[in-house]
């Protein structure tokens, strides 16, 4: 096995170090991130399905919104916004 | 004008997971043009995602070598978003726009869990049981969270040794089927002798864990984030205090993709002959798609599609024996973890339906068919397009809505629907 590789990402502006791979979702969970939107009626919602199917973890990616964070990998420098829809 | 990037291939494969990729390579090997695209960031599906070359299960590592050593295309991130003409499919490609031109088809797009509502089945930690794995498998950090897993189906065991091996305390894995049912299945493996060497070596790695069958859940509760979890058992309820639920009530083939190709569904399941070609004459299907019989169905189905699709099928007929088993296999499967009744009657009225629109089970229980309970409600409108209420649905009032798949196949950006570059497309 290859030793972990550790990339950095910015949610919300504040900086995070992930393991080189790693999915948007689980770096967000992983940083204590426990819940990064809101549905139509308020409440709040994290990832369900984990595999692209149920879109509950849409979140904005480098200003992109509605991003599957579950489908994404981290990437260096990449800009993660909560709470945008 | 400007003019999108064009692809073109004979065999065009969607869906990289084992039935996919054994299809490409397969297809390939028979020295056809092979494209496999896949919507996921890395190929093997979910069974093997987040598996390398370097490390997983060996038929796993074998498999991805292979696809990485054929002389086939493959694109990751890329999703199907309608189809222009019979031969021609646009897709979203990292956010852009292309266009694939294909000879033919073969779907091998998978399977979904089947999520059924519970009062506070929407908190954050409240996740599917496949769910959660894929997530551990994307490097969620699982130590010392303590995990009740619940649902249905020997994926609970798997999602079980996925968490252990995290260093998770597994609290307690709730099957619903009952007791009988699942000893009848374990006592049926001999049949399978692959499968009863899985099964034990999932049993084991999730010893430790206590195992109920006739248990299912009944409530989640938290603020705004999961606490607890009321679990019944036979007759007696439980509340056990956990950070996480794995929930999921087994596999339902993923079939949107094929109601787009206008392939035949029969019993919910894409309809394939011997050499798994759909009703489209174009168009083959493999795996959990046809029917939900796990990694050796898929694996074996997929080979036959593949060679099938490249006009090899004699190379097709020593394997009919192998699918025939596990096609069998996959019936046992199906009876063993039947759904209950009681499962039928967990959400309240005021429970959320649909989690995308927050549409209350009160608003679409008197509804006649799921057309009539969009219309009504904006249930199944949402983000997701029906694909979690719309199973629901299926269980809970018998609602079967073949009918209303429509392009965009999945969300894309709406410059790639109104790109003027294809004339085909605005047939």
């Amino acid at each position: 096995m290859s030793p972990l590789e550790y990339i950095e990402i910015f949610v919300d502006e504040s900086a995070h170090r992930v393991i080189r791979g790693n999915t948007v979702a689980a770096a967000l969970l992983n940083a204590g991130v426990i819940h990064w939107r809101r549905s139509v009626s308020g409440q709040p919602r994290a990832a369900l399905c984990g595999m692209g199917v149920c879109f509950e973890c849409r979140v904005s990616i480098d200003g992109q919104p509605h991003q599957r964070a579950c489908q994404i990998v981290c990437t260096p420098g990449m800009r993660v916004t909560t709470h945008v829809d | 004008m400007s003019i999108e990037p064009t692809l073109s291939t004979d065999i065009l494969v969607i869906g990289a997971g084992p039935a996919g990729i054994a299809a490409a390579v397969s297809a390939a090997e028979c020295g056809r043009r092979v494209l496999l695209i896949d919507d996921n960031p890395q190929a093997g599906g979910q069974i093997w995602r987040g598996t390398n070359i370097d490390q997983g299960p060996v038929s796993a590592r074998g498999w991805l070598q292979r696809l990485e050593s054929s002389n086939l295309q493959h694109i990751n991130g890329c999703r199907a978003i309608f189809l222009a003409d019979s031969n021609l499919l646009i897709a979203d490609l990292h956010g852009q726009r292309c266009a694939i031109r294909f000879e033919h088809a073969i779907l091998t797009s998978g399977a979904r869990e089947l999520y059924l509502p519970f009062p506070g089945w929407t908190l954050p930690g409240v996740t599917g049981a496949g769910g959660l794995q894929a997530l551990i498998k994307s490097g969620l950090d699982v130590s010392g969270k303590r995990i009740v897993i619940a649902g249905s189906g020997p994926l609970l065991l798997a999602v079980a040794a996925t968490a252990r091996r995290a260093s998770a305390h597994v609290l307690c894995i709730a099957e619903q089927t009952r007791a009988k049912a699942r000893r009848n299945f374990a006592f049926g493996l001999w049949r399978h002798p692959g499968k009863l060497t899985q099964a034990i070596r999932l049993r084991a790695q999730s010893i430790g864990a206590p195992y109920s069958a006739d248990a299912w859940i009944t409530q989640a509760e938290g603020d705004d984030r999961l606490a607890a979890v009321w679990l019944k058992h036979g007759t007696r309820h439980r509340r056990i205090e956990c950070d996480l639920l794995a929930c999921g009530f087994g596999l339902v083939p993923n079939l949107d993709l094929a109601q787009m190709f206008g392939c035949t569904i029969t019993g919910g399941a894409i309809a394939v002959d011997k050499s798994q070609r759909s009703s489209r004459q174009n168009v083959f299907a493999a795996g959990e798609s046809t029917g939900i019989g796990g990694i050796d169905k898929a694996l074996i189905e997929g080979r036959i599609a593949g060679f099938a699709a490249a006009g090899s099928a004699d190379k097709a007929a020593v394997l009919l024996a192998v699918r025939a088993r596990t096609q069998a296999f996959a019936k046992t499967l199906a009876k063993a973890f039947a759904l209950r009744d009681e499962l039928r009657t967990l959400a309240t009225p005021e429970t959320f339906f649909c989690r995308c629109e927050d549409v209350p089970l009160s608003a679409v229980r008197a509804m006649p068919n799921m057309r009539q309970a969009k219309l009504a409600s904006r249930c199944g409108m949402g983000a997701c397009q029906g694909r979690i209420c719309g199973s629901a649905a299926e269980f809970l009032f018998g609602w079967r809505d073949t009918a209303s798949t429509r392009p965009p196949f999945t969300a894309t950006a709406l410059s790639n629907l109104i790109s003027p570059s294809i004339e085909a497309s605005q047939k």
